[in-house]
């Protein structure tokens, strides 16, 4: 708030109204409210890496060295920050010393001149003496909710009534619960942390390290005031650090506490959206201290001891997984894996040894169900996630189911597969034969490798009546089991796909469809031939029907294997789930001070928008045998209301007087 | 003075409060403490200590609003025999919505809220018309179309509170909780808080101006329903599921509604100011408000509005302290609401300690708008951060 000038001034004091001028106040709020924008509009603190890949080297130099990738913490914010705070506080020290006198100040003194210049006022003259009057204006402002003081002057008397005195604090409550507000979030930044950074005496580790292997200078000691750390800890796990993620690394903040994940839950909703997720917790603080325990949950931390411990999300705490691997490619004997979440294992296969990435598991997988299932979701059992990578480093991502899936009215086991993390799964689905395995199909698969069945399947196709009329002697015979052979290592190949380019290069345009279709239908018979050896032996009665459509699906399935890439076909026989609870961990000795500011700030505000402070004088001079009263009122909010309040105040009075 | 301030009051009583309240006022305070106690009779055993302390504060501030403010008795009461003739009605199943010609057409929540929505649009024609044709009965009908909005869309909310429970157990909760609700709750209270300053002011040619922005909003909803089908009742995320819920929204839609009533106002005080001075005969002129009244409800609007988004944004802080884990972390949703905050402080300081008056802080009311719809819905559509539950 400016004053007026006075002559010779010292610089502390013009310093002091600088820093204390509305003008600089208004200056500072937009200044704070549009540097605020940068930070929401530029993602923070995110690694180097992006930015200089968004605004080129040059540009991403000019962004750094202006701090807009941290812009809260940047210097020049920190200087508006302060300069906010200084002047806010300049203003409470040089106003609220003249507040607080106010708010006991009636003005009694005040001289009628002055009453005049009110734009509220009204003036009587009545016969009765001043004493008469005056204990009647005192009554009837009293029931209106004044406060009074009365002051017998030489030649007057002025009553001096007032209301809302308190609205003064709203002015010292909004302006002290800012200051308060920011000094306690000072408290809780980080600060400090930058300042060691700056001084080399802490450094981001940027290497993907086990926590143990953290160097000294990338790690922070328990006694850090304030921090904000995440940490995920697997069922069963305990731990005493969490990590502070900055930029493009993290650093590692030690706990003075060790705690321990006991037990992790999730609840679904019937669609399958996470409902709730909590986590039993246990923290062994120094020796001979009985363990302490509590379960929570989101919405509901664990405040100890001045730490607050929260559950952010879940993943995956490395849950053991049993697979079969059966073979796709070439002849070789299942094998039996054991695989872990976040792990690896390598796998020789027929097309040299790859590596096998376990990336995730799932209990649960709720889809839509079915319509006409009487139900909205269905869960469609677990399912895990993992790559397979090559020597030359690439990689397929797959997806595998662990139970059958149905579809249109078939049941499969399914993969999905996909080159690229932004592009959808193209599923493999294999048939389950009767015992709900893969064992029929593999047999098939196996069959198709053995060069003796092979062949004598080829040899009945070629001996079926209908093939027989079309090759009756023994030299086309042996062409026809010649070609048969090759159609049948080209659809191993590559499945029809390869069986139509080699039908494409080996035949005239002309004879192309026409006998391209006697090739598949040969091809077809040979295979059903197959298919037959390997689905005989098994118990169980299987109509025909049902042959017929397990074949269709065997042959499809055996058809994109080439596609499906992957020398294995991953079954899933049987798990250990462990979940990883993803806690964070936090410290805020400024916090009390924060909300106390918080309390003054609301206060302030209702106290000064609907505590208007109202004054009203009367004043009574006599003259000559009559009593003059000279009555007026002023506010410092709310002017319209006032006047419509004081209209009733002085037409009441009035007729009062009048009355007398 | 030996007198007591009592004895010297003596025969100068004022009316006294209690005494100035009438049957009607009674018997509105009877039934709001009535329904409180049945609602913690019924169901206290499943309310956790701070749904309980909600609604005991709920209840003394419903009767208070109804004795400050008479107009609203009789609205909340419509409301609440439709919303229990919705409950009622239902049953223990969604699936009278079908079959009950009344929730099918007028008081299942989607009926209730197309009902509102339709209402809206016919109170801004109808505002509008009467300030054009300076006709008052028109005027009549158009806050009768707003009360009756309000209440639609008041009921269209308790009955979709009481829907989500009907689809699941688990899925209830208060719908205050993704852009669709908060839409339909935005155009009720920003609508409630015109009517307010209507009856006070005793005015209807700003009701065009508000009723406006309310049928933008209703323009959204519709669209929102029709074209991405967001009305559905989803559960509530586990970052939702706080007891905080029902007290940060609503204050904070109290202060988005007042910083939207503030810049219409804005925008009727500059074609007032206009009209002044080109054509003081004119129109406008004769038929809005003075420029000090329409100066004054602006001022009061943005009073209002910055102290519940004061206490909004604290709220925030305090329930991101719970949920996210520091009561300020920058997310772009803090921010732009500490933005916003800023914003009407400047506009406060310049009133209040340079004095500004009229058109610059008209011109600033309706920038402030601007501002106030990034940080509800900008933030949502462009930014990204932990408050993503009312993304487009």
């Amino acid at each position: 708030m400016t004053t007026p000038a006075r002559p010779r001034r010292t610089a502390g004091a013009i310093l002091l109204e600088f820093l204390g001028s509305m003008n600089l106040a208004i200056t500072l709020l937009v200044a704070v409210a549009f540097s605020s924008v940068i930070g929401t509009i530029l993602k923070q603190n995110e690694p180097y890496q992006n930015y200089i890949l968004e605004f080129g080297p040059f540009w991403f130099e000019v962004y750094k060295s202006l701090g807009l990738y941290d812009v809260y913490s940047a210097a020049w914010f920190l200087v508006i920050m302060t300069f906010l705070i200084t002047s806010t506080s300049v203003c409470v020290y040089r106003n609220g010393p003249r507040m607080l006198r106010d708010m006991r100040a009636y003005r009694e003194d005040t001289a009628e001149r002055s009453l005049r210049a009110f734009h509220n006022k009204a003036e009587w003259s009545f016969a009765h003496t001043p004493d008469v009057l005056r204990e009647v204006v005192m009554r009837h402002l009293l029931s209106y909710g004044y406060r009074l003081r009365v002051k017998q002057h030489d030649d007057h008397t002025v009553v001096a009534a007032m209301k809302g005195a308190a609205n003064r604090l709203g002015y010292l409550g909004t302006h002290i619960g800012v200051v308060v507000v920011c000094v306690g979030a000072l408290l809780d930044g980080n600060l400090p942390l930058k300042f060691a950074e700056l001084t080399g005496k802490v450094r981001v580790e940027t290497r993907q390290l086990p926590s143990t292997e953290v160097p000294a200078i990338s790690r922070l000691s328990a006694d850090t005031a304030s921090f904000r750390g995440l940490v995920t800890i697997p069922e069963g796990a305990t731990v005493n650090y969490v990590g502070l993620k900055l930029r493009d690394g993290i650093l590692l903040q030690e706990l003075p506490f060790q705690v321990k994940v006991a037990d992790f839950r999730i609840e679904q909703y019937d669609n399958g959206q996470p409902k709730s997720f909590e986590s039993d917790l246990v923290i062994y603080d120094g020796e001979g201290q009985v363990p302490q325990k509590q379960t929570i949950s989101v919405n509901h931390p664990w405040f100890y001891k001045g730490y607050a411990i929260y559950i952010v999300s879940f993943s995956d705490g490395g849950s053991k997984l049993k697979l079969q691997a059966w073979p796709l490619a070439g002849a070789a004997p299942v094998q039996t894996l054991q695989g872990e979440v976040g792990k690896s294992l390598k796998l020789a296969g027929a097309s040299g040894p790859r590596t096998i990435e376990f990336g995730d598991f799932r209990l649960y997988n709720v889809k839509p169900a079915p319509a006409g299932s009487g139900k909205q979701f269905q869960d469609i059992g677990p399912n895990f996630t993992f790559k397979l990578r090559d020597e030359s480093g690439v990689a397929l991502e797959y997806e595998n189911y662990m139970q059958p899936q149905e579809h249109e009215g078939r049941w499969y086991l399914v993969s999905g597969v996909r080159d690229n993390p932004d592009a959808e799964f193209t599923y493999l689905r294999i048939p389950v034969d009767t015992a709900g395995g893969i064992g029929r199909f593999m047999r098939f698969r196996a069959a198709l490798l053995d060069a003796q069945k092979v062949r004598m399947a080829v040899q009945k196709t070629v001996q079926e009546p209908m093939t027989a009329g079309l090759a009756p002697d023994p030299r086309m015979q042996q062409a026809l089991t010649a070609l048969l052979e090759k159609l049948l290592a080209q659809f191993n190949a590559g499945g029809f796909e390869t069986v139509t380019e080699f039908v494409q290069q080996s035949l005239p345009q002309e004879q192309r469809a026409e006998t391209a279709r006697l090739y598949v239908e040969f091809l077809h018979q040979t295979l059903r031939e197959l298919y037959d050896g390997a689905a005989a032996g098994e118990g169980g009665s299987i109509t025909q029907a049902d042959h017929s459509r397990f074949f269709d699906d065997a042959v499809n399935a055996l058809g994109v294997l080439r596609d499906y890439g992957s020398p294995w076909f991953l079954q899933l026989a049987d798990f250990q789930h462990i979940e990883a609870a993803v806690l964070q961990v936090t410290h805020a000795p400024g916090k009390s001070i924060v909300y106390t500011g918080f309390g003054l700030l609301i206060m302030g505000v209702f106290i000064m928008f609907y505590l208007p402070q109202r004054r009203v004088w009367a004043l009574l001079r006599q003259e000559g045998g009559m009593t003059r009263v000279v009555f007026a009122g002023s506010t410092n909010r709310d002017s319209l209301g006032f006047a419509k309040d004081f209209a009733e105040l002085h037409t009441g009075l009035e007729a009062r007087l009048r009355a007398l | 003075m030996a007198v007591t301030r009592d004895s010297m009051v003596k025969g100068f009583d004022k009316r006294p409060f209690f005494g100035a309240l009438s049957g009607f006022d009674w018997l509105f305070a009877a039934l709001v403490l009535a329904g409180a106690g049945y609602v913690l009779y019924r169901y206290g055993a499943v309310m956790d200590v701070y749904e309980i302390i909600i609604l005991s504060g709920v209840a003394p501030a419903v009767i208070a609003q109804g004795w400050h403010w008479k107009a609203v008795r009789a609205m909340l009461l419509a409301v609440a025999l439709l919303s229990l003739s919705a409950v009622w009605i239902y049953g223990a199943s969604l699936d009278a919505a079908q079959t009950s010609f009344l929730l099918k057409f007028l008081i299942s929540s989607q009926s209730a809220i197309m009902w509102m929505s339709v209402l809206f649009v016919m109170a801004t024609v109808t505002y509008f018309g009467a300030l054009f044709l300076r006709s008052d009965f028109a005027g009549h009908v158009a806050s009768a179309f707003t009360w009756s909005a309000a209440a639609m869309g008041l009921t269209g909310m308790l009955v979709r509170w009481r829907e989500s429970y009907l689809i699941h157990v688990d899925y209830g909760h208060i719908p205050v909780s993704n852009l669709y609700e908060v839409f339909v709750l935005f155009s009720v209270i920003t609508a409630l808080l015109y009517l307010y300053y209507e009856g006070r002011y005793q005015t209807r040619a700003l009701g065009g101006f508000v009723l406006l922005i309310i049928s933008a909003a209703v323009g959204f909803v519709l669209w929102y329903t029709f074209d991405r089908g967001a009305s559905g009742i989803a559960p509530l995320v586990p970052a939702l599921k706080s007891y905080w819920m029902k007290i940060h929204v609503p204050a904070n839609f109290i202060g988005y509604g007042s910083f939207s009533i503030a810049a219409m106002v804005g925008v009727a005080y500059l074609l007032r100011e206009r009209a002044g001075r080109m054509n003081p005969q004119g129109l406008f002129a004769t038929r809005m408000p003075a420029l000090d009244v329409l100066d004054d409800v602006m001022y009061k609007a943005i009073t209002f509005g910055f102290g519940f988004f004061t206490v909004a944004t604290v709220l925030g802080a305090l329930w991101a302290a719970e949920a996210w884990g520091g009561y300020w972390s920058w997310d772009p949703k803090e921010t732009w609401a500490l933005i916003v905050l800023l914003n009407y402080a400047a506009w406060l300081h310049m009133r209040f300690s340079k004095g500004w008056r009229g058109r610059p802080m008209a011109w600033w009311a309706v920038a402030g708008l601007f501002v106030t719809l990034f940080a509800f819905l900008g933030v949502n559509m462009f930014l990204s951060g932990l408050h993503s539950y009312g993304s487009l």
